[in-house]
């Protein structure tokens, strides 16, 4: 997919570059471009890092597993068709947990575990099941109560308050999770008759 | 509505409230599990900093050529009938392919109108609230054998757009 996303960018920008006659603009921005992902990223560590050791401290002090207790009756709402103690509650459930606390590379692996047991689940058919329609579109609508990279970005291109879009944030995660839960809901139950 | 810029300056402290008191209380050690933490913090930045570097050079070369500018002015008649930024657009569109590729266009965004404008602002919080769809659908699908996905996109796309105006709503009462 980036493959094609990331070669057009740079060739539609090359092409119109050169009949705006901004081909030397072009030049220097692939120089000072990369000189920024460089410096972007240095300010970033620091964020990222206070995040990862505070999101340790919750995972030592069993914080994160009691979320993902929690979590439970939801799941089993969210998906009727999983047997009760089966692992995938597991991985769907640390799965959400880590989408939440803005964990996404912790949260993509058990994502993955999760979808390969509602594979076998699904008796390895080419048809989605429920479960994993419910689970993709929960996910794809992103539930999430920090967005530490944003912060991070606008904490570096000079934002008096990084945070406080924060607030406005978690309404509108919530409203679209909401609205994705509700969609799922609906379709499972309009498309009953066929498993 | 305004309260929702006040509950934000409290977010963070407490959750590091909240995570430090439970540690404590609960006898572990909260310094040597944060080091421990943020060690792995230098290793995320690490892994993602060569795609920062790609798609911030692809970005930059699209903002100085004047495509973006281009394409703006494009839908500009369209964008503004539904009274959504026109520079908004490639974001939404791209973030639905690549959450890496419109982080690109989100520091161009930041850099070009700052953080704190409207756009800047209505950006962070479209940013906390949607996903990738097409990149997720094909890893996810892909891991589980599923080629017919059924319903998936399309409460995808529900999802995500009911996002976007959400945030759009949320953006325009608070700033």
């Amino acid at each position: 997919m980036l493959n094609y996303l990331w070669g057009i960018m740079i060739v539609i920008g090359i092409v119109v570059g050169v009949f705006n006659g901004r081909i030397d603009e072009v030049s220097n921005a692939t120089l000072s471009s990369s000189k920024e992902a460089v410096t972007l990223c240095i300010s970033m560590l620091g964020i990222m890092a206070m995040w990862t050791g505070l999101m340790e401290i919750a995972k030592k002090s069993g914080i994160v597993s009691s979320f993902t207790k929690g979590l439970r009756p939801i799941i089993k709402f969210l998906f009727p068709d999983i047997p009760k103690n089966h692992i995938v509650n597991e991985y769907i459930a640390s799965n959400m947990i880590a989408n939440i606390l803005g964990l996404g590379w912790a949260a993509t692996p058990m994502g993955l575990m999760a979808m390969k047991e509602l594979k076998k689940l699904n008796k390895d058919s080419d048809l989605a099941s429920h479960d994993m329609c419910t689970f993709l579109i929960i996910n794809i609508s992103s539930l999430q109560l920090i967005p530490v990279n944003i912060i991070a970005y606008r904490s570096q291109y000079g934002s008096a308050n990084p945070a406080e879009i924060l607030a406005a944030g978690i309404v509108a995660t919530i409203f679209s999770t909401f609205v994705g839960v509700l969609f799922s809901v609906l379709a499972r139950k309009l498309s009953k008759g066929d498993k | 509505m305004k309260f929702l810029i006040y509950i934000s300056d409290y977010i963070i402290p407490f959750v590091f409230f909240l995570i430090i008191t439970t540690g404590l209380s609960r006898k572990t050690n909260v310094y040597d599990d944060f080091i421990e933490g943020a060690k792995e913090g230098f290793k995320v930045v690490y892994g993602i900093l060569p795609t920062l570097i790609g798609l911030m050079v692809a970005v930059g070369v699209l903002r100085a050529s004047g495509a973006l500018d281009l394409l703006s002015n494009l839908i500009k008649p369209v964008t503004d009938f539904i009274h959504f930024p026109s520079e908004l657009v490639p974001v939404a569109l791209v973030k639905m392919f690549s959450s890496s590729a419109a982080t690109g266009l989100v520091l161009d965004i930041f850099k070009q109108y700052g953080p704190d404008s409207y756009i800047g602002r209505l950006v962070s919080i479209m940013m906390s609230c949607t996903e990738t769809i097409f990149y997720t659908m094909a890893v996810y699908f892909m891991v589980a054998g599923v080629r017919k996905s059924r319903y998936t996109l399309l409460g995808a796309l529900v999802a995500t757009l009911s996002g976007i105006v959400a945030s759009l709503l949320i953006a325009n009462i608070l700033f």
